[in-house]
């Protein structure tokens, strides 16, 4: 049977055309499962929020709680702490940007920026440099201390010196009553 | 075997590559200028839809294992996460479980399709011995995989299917306590039954590359079971058997899909949906459909330790079916008689299966002994004895003939043009 | 020449499979026979969620929640679904709202505290349904030593699934003339051996339902069934719509690569 001069699609490629295509379309379709099934189940985004009591939080006192896998410190500050925050200008820090989840990325790193009630702190304990805990009310700036590469976090969570780039992140939370929020 | 194609490779890359490691070649040789008998029916599309089914079973079983957990508390509820939480779980696991009865089912098919061309007849003992080594690994396999969900068919199973190596004499105790780990079925069976449950499959895969090797030495058998004899009566494996084998393919998915989307319980157990309970035994223990003919062979002989013999005995004769037959008529398509015990063989088979099903008392106890002793009569008598007295009817002289309707070298010109031209070639 | 040897043997063949032919059938009318469960088959109700197109019907998944919030789960636990599910597609859909309200209207099991003690807290949407006894000897302790099934999967344990359920819950009658009842066993027409331990769990308007229905016995028996089924079978929505478009697809492409089939093997003219 000679061999038809294939420079054009003849209607039999088309049908052949056809055939390939309707079954790449469907191998495609059938890798999405597969590949979803790897993304957090629902289980696991059933635990995304968590609702933190800050009333038995005495000022000064600090806790931590689990959320998401990681660490957030939630801190009842001190009057001391919250002025040292704001008196300290923004040419002072390293890192300019507020990393609050719950204003829009470009905010300056302002202490007001940091928190949403002045009196309380929450961010991720996880230091920005390679995500060691670090340890409150330590360093020299009246914060945090990363014992791993030494890291120092003010009074606002706000890098001041040590290889860590960043600010400590501020997670998405908000104030469900004026004794509680919810993170996530 | 028709002579053997050459694969030239064509751009830089590949002549690179085919000097290192000629894997195109392999390809080339294998799958895509392999001659293959031109008359070749659907019953010999079964293996690629085999393959096919064991590439399923291996990616959702590695998926399915990123999800569940081996322990007899967590097991049966992390399965039910895997149903409720996962993303696509639901679906994973219904693939899983239904592609185990189709991936028998297949094999089943494939199985009774060798019987009947003779594919187990020489130069194929090998194939065919491979093939049942591949059958008792899909097996054991599948035993254990069940018992992974520990439901109460899962544990009562194993608990039954483990003690009937306790009918070995002298150290059948031993043997099973050393399969149990324990002194029952307990988390450590659990446990390496999971281990064995995901090693097994990639023996299954490498057992299945030695087959398709032993295949491609003589080369396909046919319906006609007349040994190829010239370039026309082959045609290169692509495109006519991969568009085939994928027709074949789609059709069987189409089965597959309809289990696992509209009835995916309908081929199981529901007691398995009952977390184990090792004081409680189920009213009727009852393995999977695939397995219920070999179980009514196990129950039919009231002795424990020559039930067991029966049991593996009835996947083992398989081993000896090249010898068996001493037919030197390959395909039933030219043996009367034989046909007829095949067909009623495959009755016996479907009829076991059933008896399996039900207790062994009473009317279907007479029908499971009856099937067993058909069963071994297949093989051990009428295999052997019609070889001897049949008279098989007249086979035509070659493939082509019996496509084409008329002997190549009778009158004028030969085959098709199109048989010709179409002989494995060049690049 | 040889004889025709076939002719010996065809009857013999044909009779044998006749045989089997025939053990096939009367064996199949046998049916299993075990005089422990000769309960009938219960009646076949028509659900939603049968057949291939089968949904769930949202009024009376929420009804079923409800006749389980109220009745069932004083004994019954269902360890394997959360608040959070009752709220998803597919399911009874509650609003986001709804299922907070019901999560707290239960108490949940939480702890230990900073004293180590455990504590029990209103429950939030995340939280499994609480068991009513926290083990299976306590289970028994409170029911005469029966042990009330937890029932995330009863509808998929049991033969005849939802119409078993259903049939159970309406099947409770006076046992027949001569039929021995154990003290504190009930008489159940579907219940395999016919003694249940568990008492008839529904009554007439015990439950008041929040869309107004009547609460019959049957009304409730088909709602907490259907409830039941969903539980079982949470994704039995999205399986049924991902199957329908996969049938279609293979349909379609198997008809395709029949026409390629053809056109190819056309090439070699009579093969």
């Amino acid at each position: 049977m000679a061999v038809s001069d294939t420079s054009e699609p003849t209607r039999r490629d088309f049908l052949y055309i056809a055939t390939g295509s309707v079954a790449a379309v469907g191998l495609a379709a059938t890798a999405w499962p597969f590949i979803d099934q790897m993304n957090p189940d629902a289980s696991v985004l059933a635990l995304a929020s968590i609702e933190v009591d800050l009333a038995p939080i005495a000022e000064g006192q600090s806790i931590t709680v689990n959320w998401r896998g990681n660490p957030v410190f939630v801190r009842h500050r001190t009057r001391e702490e919250i002025e040292a925050a704001r008196a300290t200008s923004l040419d002072e820090l390293p890192d300019r940007l507020a990393r609050n989840a719950n204003l829009p990325a470009n905010e300056p790193a302002t202490d007001e920026n940091r928190t949403i009630n002045e009196a309380y702190l929450v961010m991720i304990g996880v230091c920005t440099h390679l995500g060691c805990v670090p340890l409150g009310e330590q360093g020299d700036y009246g914060g945090w201390f990363c014992p791993c590469h030494g890291s120092h976090y003010d009074t606002s969570g706000r890098i001041r010196r040590g290889p860590a780039p960043e600010n400590l992140p501020v997670p998405e939370y908000e104030f469900i009553s004026d004794t509680r929020i919810r993170i996530g | 075997m028709i002579g053997h194609p050459t694969y030239h490779p064509r751009t830089r890359f590949e002549k690179w590559l085919d000097q290192r490691l000629p894997i195109i070649g392999l390809a080339y040789t294998s799958m895509v200028a392999y001659p293959t008998p031109r008359n070749l029916n659907y019953w010999w599309t079964f293996g690629g839809i085999l393959t096919f089914m064991l590439v399923v079973q291996i990616v959702t079983g590695v998926v399915l294992t990123m999800h569940y957990v081996p322990h007899e508390s967590l097991a049966f509820n992390s399965v039910e996460h895997i149903m409720r939480d996962v993303n696509y779980g639901w679906l994973i696991r219904y693939l899983h479980a239904n592609g185990a009865s189709m991936f028998f089912l297949a094999v089943y098919i494939h199985i009774f399709r060798g019987l009947y061309y003779g594919s187990y007849k020489e130069p194929r003992e090998v194939l065919w011995i491979i093939g049942v080594l591949i059958l008792l690994t899909m097996m054991a396999t599948a035993f254990m995989g069940y018992v992974l969900p520990w439901g109460q068919m899962s544990f009562w199973a194993a608990k039954v299917i483990t003690n009937l190596f306790s009918a070995i004499p002298l150290v059948g105790d031993s043997i099973v306590t050393w399969l149990w780990g324990g002194f029952s079925v307990d988390n450590p069976t659990l446990k390496r039954f999971y281990s064995l449950h995901y090693l097994l499959p990639f023996v299954i895969a490498g057992l299945v590359g030695l087959h398709i090797w032993a295949l491609h030495v003589p080369g396909n058998n046919n319906p006609t079971g007349i040994s190829v004899k010239s370039g026309q009566d082959v045609v290169p494996f692509h495109p006519y058997y991969t568009v085939k084998d994928s027709l074949a393919l789609v059709v069987f998915l189409i089965l597959f899909a309809a289990f696992v989307f509209f009835a995916p319980n309908t081929l199981g157990h529901t007691d398995n949906y009952i977390p184990a309970n090792p004081l409680v035994t189920p009213a009727h223990i009852v393995p999977e459909w695939y397995f219920l003919p070999f179980y009514a062979i196990l129950r039919a002989i009231p002795n424990k330790l020559l039930g067991v013999i029966a049991l593996f005995g009835s996947i083992g004769i398989l081993l000896f079916v090249s010898w068996l037959d001493t037919s030197k008529v390959r395909s039933a398509r030219y043996r009367p008689l034989y046909k007829q015990f095949f067909w009623l063989f495959v009755a016996d088979c479907i009829l076991l299966g059933f008896a399996g099903a039900y207790p062994p008392e009473g009317a279907w106890l007479i029908i499971a002994r009856i099937g067993t002793a058909y069963y071994f009569l297949f093989f051990l008598i009428i295999m052997p004895v019609l070889g001897l007295i049949e008279r098989p009817k007249p086979r035509p002289a070659s493939i082509s003939e019996s496509v084409l309707g008329r002997r190549p070298d009778e009158g004028g010109t030969t085959a098709v043009a199109a048989g010709a031209a179409n002989a494995p070639d060049r690049t | 020449m040889r004889r025709n040897t076939s002719l010996l043997f065809r009857p013999f063949a044909h009779a044998a499979a006749g045989g089997m032919l025939a053990a096939l059938v009367l064996g199949l009318g046998l049916g299993p026979v075990d005089a422990a469960d000769e309960a009938p088959t219960p009646p076949d109700v028509s659900w939603s969620f049968e057949g291939p197109f089968g949904t769930y019907d949202r009024a009376e998944l929420q009804r079923g929640y409800q006749v389980y919030r109220e009745v069932c789960a004083a004994c019954h636990s269902m360890d394997l679904l959360s608040f959070r599910n009752l709220g998803q597609p597919g399911g009874p859909e509650f609003s986001a709202d709804q299922v907070a309200a019901m999560a707290a209207q239960v108490e949940v099991t939480d702890g230990p505290d900073d004293t180590g003690e455990m504590f029990t807290r209103p429950g939030v949407p995340s939280d499994a349904f609480p068991a009513p006894f926290p083990n299976d000897q306590a289970a028994r302790a409170a029911n005469g030593g029966a042990l009330p099934p937890d029932l995330s999967v009863i509808v998929k344990a049991r033969p005849n699934g939802a119409d078993y359920i259903h049939g159970l819950l309406v099947g409770y009658q006076d046992p027949p003339a001569g039929f021995e009842l154990t003290p504190g066993m009930s008489y159940n027409l579907y219940f395999p051996g016919h003694q249940i331990a568990m008492p008839p769990p529904l009554n007439e308007g015990q439950v008041e339902y929040a869309d107004g229905t009547e609460a019959t016995v049957e009304r409730m028996a088909r709602d907490v069934t259907a409830f039941l089924a969903w539980a079982a079978e949470p994704k039995l929505e999205a399986r049924h719509r991902l199957g329908f478009q996969v049938m279609i697809y293979l349909i379609v492409l198997a008809v395709l690569l029949y026409f390629s089939k053809r056109r190819i093997w056309a090439r070699l003219g009579h093969a």
